[in-house]
């Protein structure tokens, strides 16, 4: 088995109503920030997994993502792999 | 009758449905553990109580939609037995895919705990069905994330479909949910979400007894 780092990014899908990234926008607007034009705010997920291959690493974290890690209704996914090692 | 009421871990509103439904039918509830794989033989109805499953991680109800108990609750659901579900009991029954959309957080970002008042807009459900269309009653509703979405399509599939079951009447849309929806059901009708607790007024000493007549209804069709 290999041991791969992946990560996750959930975001809202475009169109989305996303309250808790205006917020965040309207107050970066009251410390100053006036170039702020909006702010989407997600989910980032960390995932330590073991698999064959990284094929197999990849289709198992789109199934975790569509069938609990995102809500597919309202959230998009990317997956990046970020490293891989052999376990001795 | 036998209703099965499920708990998860962080449900809250538990004992206030069980309190609601024994009250009603004259018949305690079964109490079914979320860990569990089937119903108690013999159920007619389920009941998913308000609360924070699992402390609303991930997503409100994405969590307890997964338990195990949940495939029962859903092969049941589309053998067309009545299930009922009450605020986290609705983010549950949309995350399982029971119903579609999302709720989302309020539109105002803050917690909404307050009566409102309720149109009913269809009563195919079995737990509406005493009520007239377009009859109104007043609820308490308590929730963050009650804010109900869902894309143009899916609106006028709800609408064509007559899946609206109860709307915040005008001006009293608590959490900015899309045409002041307060409840859907499913396309066969036996599948109710609802935000607000009509469990806490049932019992004589509510301030009213209007959440009592849904579960007078459900012994109706079930007896």
């Amino acid at each position: 088995m290999i041991q791969f780092d992946a990560r996750v990014v959930i975001a809202l899908k475009p169109g989305v109503l996303d309250p808790q990234g205006k917020a965040s926008a309207d107050a970066l607007g009251g410390l100053g920030f006036s170039g702020v034009q909006s702010v989407r705010q997600g989910k980032v997920m960390d995932i330590e997994l073991q698999a064959a291959d990284i094929h197999a690493a990849r289709s198992d974290l789109e199934a975790m993502c569509d069938r609990l890690l995102a809500n597919t209704v309202i959230e998009d996914f990317e997956i990046a792999m970020l490293s891989e090692r052999v376990e001795a | 009758m036998a209703v099965a009421v499920v708990v998860f871990p962080g449900s809250n509103r538990d004992q206030d449905m069980i309190d609601a439904v024994e009250h009603a039918t004259g018949q305690a509830p079964h109490v079914v553990w979320h860990a569990d794989s089937d119903l108690p033989t013999g159920t007619d109805a389920v009941i998913l109580p308000g609360g924070f499953s699992y402390g609303d991680y991930l997503r409100c109800g994405a969590i307890a939609a997964r338990a195990s108990v949940m495939t029962a609750v859903a092969d049941a659901a589309n053998r067309g037995m009545p299930v009922l579900g009450v605020c986290n009991g609705f983010q549950i029954l949309i995350e399982t895919g029971l119903l579609p959309g999302a709720l989302m957080r309020n539109a105002s970002l803050h917690f909404v705990c307050k009566t409102v008042e309720l149109k009913v807009v269809h009563n195919r459900s079995p737990f509406l069905q005493t009520w007239a269309i377009g009859e109104k009653w007043t609820c308490p509703v308590a929730h963050g994330d009650g804010n109900y979405v869902c894309d143009d399509t899916t609106l006028r599939a709800l609408q064509d479909n007559d899946q609206i079951a109860l709307t915040y009447a005008d001006g009293t849309n608590p959490n900015g949910s899309r045409d002041d929806i307060a409840g859907i059901t499913n396309k066969a009708g036996n599948v109710l979400g609802m935000m607000p607790h009509p469990e806490n007024v049932s019992l004589p000493h509510h301030p009213s007894r209007a959440g009592e007549r849904l579960f007078k209804g459900l012994l109706d069709e079930v007896e």
